[in-house]
């Protein structure tokens, strides 16, 4: 990981088209400002990790039609 | 042509109703063809995502808004972009479920909708930032009397 230090309002760019700036530093927290062209998701890295682990669990499922057809039905009515 | 599925055994497809998923699913980076199986039975809402190349790999999936009939969501200006949607009626919007042993505990991933532009034939899961939904919503209300058999 390349790691490079900045200081608040300072900014680092990538690839000439996205722009990552500091915008303010308190209590361990940093506050980022990001500017990048419509077509890069920008999404935080936990939300991300969560919706993977959320799928990865979601392909090991057990279930037969019929039980999934009865629970439906005794909810509907 | 012929998609090995995991529920349903060979079967056969037209190559339009591949659905491209360019950066593959959050996990399943490398899967970037599947198909909507829908379910023609009205008592049961799941369709499955099934994966062209890889048989074993599907997702349960429900239409989101008949089951949550106040879920509203905004999709991002990304989205939309590299989807090409032009016109809502483009948009077909699909939540992932998780079925657990229990299955009346079975939950929708509300804040990671599969957004298909069925025109374009283009995919994608996408991460919302709204603080209104998570990954896992009850699709059944969580008080059940203990049944009486």
């Amino acid at each position: 990981m390349l790691i490079l230090t900045r200081k608040k309002d300072e900014s680092i760019i990538l690839d000439g088209k996205i722009e990552i700036k500091v915008i303010e530093i308190e209590d361990g927290k940093v506050k980022i400002g990001i500017e990048a062209p419509r077509d890069i998701d920008i999404v935080r890295k936990e939300l991300y990790k969560k919706i993977e682990e959320e799928n990865i669990t979601a392909v090991e499922y057990k279930y037969k039609p019929e039980d999934i057809k009865k629970l439906f039905k005794q909810n509907n009515n | 042509m012929k998609v090995k599925t995991r529920d349903f055994g060979e079967i056969e497809v037209s190559e339009e109703n591949i659905i491209f998923f360019k950066e593959g699913i959050p996990g399943f980076d490398e899967e970037k063809e599947f198909i909507i199986i829908l379910n023609e039975d009205e008592d049961n809402p799941f369709h499955h995502l099934q994966s062209v190349k890889n048989p074993n790999l599907s997702f349960i999936i429900i239409n989101p808004f008949e089951v949550f009939k106040d879920y509203d969501i905004i999709i991002p200006q990304t989205a939309i972009d590299k989807l090409k949607i032009e016109k809502p009626e483009d948009v077909l919007i699909y939540s992932i479920v998780v079925v657990p042993e229990d299955i009346r505990k079975m939950t929708a991933n509300l804040l990671g909708p599969i957004v298909i532009n069925h025109k374009k034939r283009l995919g994608k899961q996408v991460i919302l930032e709204d603080s209104r939904y998570s990954t896992k919503h009850f699709i059944f209300a969580q008080d059940f009397q203990e049944e009486v058999k």
